[in-house]
């Protein structure tokens, strides 16, 4: 293995490169992802060597043999479980975690829903593509009705899973999406994600070129884009449009949006802290609807293992090392002579 | 305190080598509580002891049914004991459906104290007795010491303007309290306690002092002369040392603990789920912060080891713990922490399976999961302590070889051992055997699958060192450089490494001892884990009759100790008794050749020594 060591100047985005083969499929929207985390890094000024990318099973978990930070592939559903054991062992340490919809949403649910509840300080960056692409596309727990997949030949009659509607359910403090073809967008809301301390989701709606090309097309597509995507900024009116011609407003007397003109009056104005705010962004769907996007959701709370360790403190940690021989001999002791 | 009146001179007390005492009631009466205060009193007292605690899964089951009887069974002597006793010398029964669950356990001429108060109608119909025992002469060939304990105990602390309910929960300290005068043992220990049990409520503490003093004052006075009799066991004789009384989870706890110290760690990361009788483990160690232990309830079994793992591959000293089933579902992470080498111990407190099974009954069935119980070529190392004090240096062991062979290291504990006591000379910390890991930190030819010429363990690189980046997993590594690999003759050559890398920690255990006996002989009786003390009482026996038994016990499961095989084949028949249907009876012949026979017991507890015997006698002939 090759040791590069950077010391006389700042790390650029390759640096953040390992000097393994990128095996994704050619066209693949990992390779964006992966390009915008390398920014990401890189304009953060990450030490690698305090950096750790943690992934499941899946083909968004090939992501941490190309970061030349450390990196942990584990086994599938399961990278928050080891992502938390690492944040307990040493806080210090910044910690990512790789995931895809199968992933994180099917057999991970019950971990991503309590890593999230816990607020473990890390940034878990979902790749949805809602399909299974490395056993060769299978619908996927985001999938949508209908679609059709070798186990579903008639097509899918599952609903799909939101993924932030999940992660806000849980409890995650921080929530927000993008697209990875939108790539200044993406590195904005990793930096954003990266910044937050507790558990930071991002959703990155990922194609897949072979099995599910275009599913985002209804949105991501150029030429409809600036009409069917909201990207929200706190503090900043819901507008939308080629020409931010439309808005969103409550529909009056109702816990509802609607598309109004954007000369209109009592257009939202996005507060990332309002968690209500966040729940009807998160539900709006094309056509009716732009997809929002951005960082819907942010209001920083004590993260999980800080509070581990400061219990643990109270408690007598790293005061005193505290002996041994007094723990065995605590309770009711005899001598025989 | 008002209390201690000398013994009647009138009846002196008898002189007896070793008692079984069974206290029986519903599991809301407090037997689990009145037995380890009499255990406490009687290693205070100076006997060796040895307890066995038998509850029902209910935590509260119907009040008077037999299957939410709760018991603690205790056994104290002058002489070495082993185990808690087959047969019961006195059964204390707090009501009828204990009296008729544990009366089978009582010897014939036995003993039995019962609350009389409790042996109404509705409770006798609950226990399914069709006529009242007390009444009926089915009891003819016992020794029937009736009580009205509730009403005994109500009067006791009517000063204190308890409820009934209330009054009537002191009935246990009562039924203590007698006993402990029954054998002479003090009530210090236990007024203490009650003291600080109570802090809150000074008067249910003095409430259930009361109710001690009445049972200890009952049997100094002459109510009852014609019936009771003390007794007195004389101090059994231990090495010198300063002692205690431990539970196997005590003294496992303690261990892992003694063993991070001597590795040179910091910091456990302990994560575990609840599961019965596993979660007493995550209990003690919750307590135990100051130590450097941060204890992590998961969100399920398979976050409970995936913790772990993390908090090993970040330097931590990381600790799993289950039980069957719970292991089962660590099953998958335990190939990843084959698969990246890294040290975590995993804990199996053995139950009653398969399935949900007796959760509260112990059993051995889970020999063959830790051994073989996964996907692959997947060796790990496996041990298993033989008694509650064994545990700390296993535990100290545990740790010791997952971070010297890089590797997870199973621990076998079970419902026994998990709740078992015995009295413990207390070690040292200075005594033990520092074993200190070392970190990588030379970026220099580093790679993380570069192995140690000797242990063929990796290198533990942690997160946090310039110049070690690297990236680990489940797939397959070159051995050369460490990078995924699909080549087919590396995967061969990484199987067998793996292989050749635990096989090679039987040349840094100790050769396997014989327990008792000679190295030769008629027979060998080969037992593993918690089994120790019956089978060793048993061979015991059987030598003292005249047979060439001997008792060899595994602590080392995987791998074998190496002079295993060549040491069973210098006996004529190797028997080997274990709770569960046959398991390393099956290794111990597909490993050495040998014709071992087993002797199954799978009924949800511990060996009856009389039983082994039997067995004995029957495969030495």
């Amino acid at each position: 293995m090759t040791v590069v060591t950077v010391t006389d100047r700042e790390l650029q985005p390759k640096d953040y490169a390992s000097d393994q083969e990128v095996r994704w499929c050619p066209g693949c929207g990992d390779y964006a992802i992966l390009k915008a985390v390398q920014k990401a890094l890189a304009d953060i000024g990450a030490p690698r060597e305090r950096t750790v990318f943690v992934s499941g099973i899946g083909c968004a978990a090939r992501f941490p043999y190309y970061i030349s930070t450390y990196g942990f592939h584990t086994i599938h559903g399961r990278a928050p479980t080891i992502a938390t054991g690492i944040k307990l062992a040493n806080p210090e340490l910044d910690v990512w975690v790789v995931t895809g919809d199968g992933d994180a949403l099917s057999i991970g649910g019950n971990h991503l829903l309590h890593v999230l509840r816990r607020n473990v300080d890390l940034q878990l960056v979902l790749f949805n593509n809602e399909i299974y692409g490395l056993t060769k596309g299978q619908y996927s727990p985001t999938s949508r009705r209908g679609t059709r997949s070798p186990s579903t030949p008639l097509g899918s009659v599952e609903n799909p899973v939101s993924a932030c509607q999940v992660a806000l359910g849980a409890g995650a403090r921080f929530v927000a999406r993008s697209v990875d073809t939108s790539m200044a967008h993406l590195v904005g809301v990793l930096e954003r994600a990266h910044a937050h301390r507790g558990a930071s989701f991002v959703e990155v709606f990922q194609n897949c070129v072979v099995f599910n090309d275009g599913v985002f097309d209804n949105f991501t597509a150029k030429e409809i884009a600036p009409e069917a995507q909201l990207p929200v900024e706190h503090g900043k009116p819901l507008l939308f449009g080629k020409s931010r011609d439309k808005g969103l407003r409550l529909v009056p007397g109702k816990l509802e949006l609607e598309v109004v003109p954007a000369t209109a009056p009592d257009i939202l104005v996005h507060d990332e802290r309002n968690r209500a705010l966040a729940q009807l962004l998160t539900g709006l769907e094309p056509p009716a609807f732009p997809v929002a996007l951005g960082v819907l959701y942010c209001d920083p709370a004590p993260a999980f293992e800080a509070e581990v360790h400061a219990q643990a403190r109270a408690a007598g940690l790293g005061t005193d090392p505290a002996s041994l021989d007094g723990l065995l001999r605590s309770g009711q002791t005899w001598t025989v002579a | 305190m008002a209390t201690s009146t000398p013994p009647r001179p009138s009846h002196p007390r008898e002189a007896v080598e070793s008692v079984v005492i069974r206290f029986a009631g519903d599991s809301g009466d407090g037997m689990q509580v009145t037995g380890s205060q009499f255990t406490v009193e009687t290693a205070l007292a100076g006997n060796d002891l040895a307890t066995f605690p038998d509850f029902p899964a209910e935590i509260r089951a119907p009040a008077g049914t037999t299957f939410g009887v709760s018991a603690f069974q205790i056994r104290f002597g002058t002489a070495d004991v082993l185990t808690a006793g087959d047969a019961v010398d006195v059964l204390v029964a707090m009501n009828p459906a204990a009296l008729k669950v544990e009366l089978r356990d009582l010897k014939p001429s036995g003993t039995i104290v019962v609350d009389t108060g409790a042996f109404t109608e509705r409770n006798l119909a609950k226990a399914g007795f069709p006529t009242n025992p007390l009444q009926d002469g089915s009891l003819a060939k016992y020794r029937l010491l009736p009580f009205d304990i509730t009403k005994l105990t109500t009067d006791a602390v009517k000063e204190f303007g308890l409820g009934t309910k209330e009054a009537h929960r002191c009935r246990n300290m009562w039924a203590l309290g007698l006993m402990l005068w029954m054998y002479g043992r003090e009530r210090e220990a236990t007024l203490g306690w009650l003291q600080k049990k109570f802090v809150k409520r000074p008067d249910v503490a003095a409430a259930n002092v009361a109710a001690l003093n009445a049972g200890h004052a009952f049997g100094e006075t002459a109510e009852m002369a014609e019936h009771v009799v003390g007794y007195t066991v004389a101090p059994a004789r231990f090495s010198p040392g300063v002692y205690r009384t431990v539970s196997g989870t005590e003294a496992l706890a303690w261990g892992l603990i003694a063993g991070m110290r001597a590795a040179g760690l910091s910091r456990m990361i302990f994560s575990g789920y609840p599961i019965t009788p596993a979660s007493a483990l995550l209990h003690t160690l919750a307590n135990l912060k100051a130590f450097g232990v941060l204890t992590f309830q998961a969100e399920d079994e398979i976050a409970a080891i995936g913790a772990a793992i993390g908090a090993a591959y970040a330097g931590a000293l990381g600790v799993t713990s289950s039980s069957g089933p719970g292991i089962a579902l660590k099953t998958e992470m335990l190939g990843l922490a084959i698969a990246t080498e890294l040290p975590i111990v995993l804990v199996d407190s053995q139950r009653a399976g398969p399935s949900t099974g007796m959760p509260t009954k112990t059993e051995q069935s889970d020999l063959f999961q830790a051994v073989l119980g996964r996907n692959a070529d997947s060796p790990l190392a496996v041990i298993a302590p033989r008694t509650a004090g064994d545990c700390f240096p296993m535990g100290v062991e545990a740790v010791r070889l997952a971070t010297k062979y890089m590797t997870p290291v199973i621990v076998l504990s079970d419902t026994y051992l998990a709740h078992a006591a015995e009295p413990w000379r207390i070690p040292e910390e200075r005594e033990l055997t520092r074993f200190p890991v070392r970190f990588r930190t030379d970026p220099t030819d580093f790679h993380p699958f570069l192995r140690d010429a000797e242990t063929l363990a990796r290198p533990w690189a942690l997160p946090g060192t310039p110049g070690l980046e690297h990236r680990i997993g489940g797939i397959e590594k070159d051995f050369d450089t460490g990078h995924i690999s699909y080549d087919p003759g590396n995967h061969h050559r990484m199987t067998q490494t793996r292989a050749a890398k635990i096989a090679g920690i039987a040349r840094d255990i100790p050769p396997q001892d014989v327990a008792l006996g000679e190295e030769r002989g008629a027979l060998a009786v080969v037992g593993w884990g918690s089994t120790f003390g019956a089978i060793h009482e048993a061979v015991r026996r059987a030598r003292g009759d005249g047979l060439a038994v001997s008792h060899i016990h595994v602590r080392y499961l995987s791998p074998f100790p190496s002079n295993l095989g060549e040491l069973l084949r210098r006996f004529e028949r190797v028997l080997v008794p274990e709770l569960n249907n046959g398991q390393l009876v099956q290794l111990l012949r597909a490993a050495y050749l040998v014709d071992a026979k087993g002797f199954n017991k799978i009924a949800g507890k511990p060996f009856h020594v009389a039983e082994l015997g039997a067995a004995i006698r029957e495969h030495a002939k």
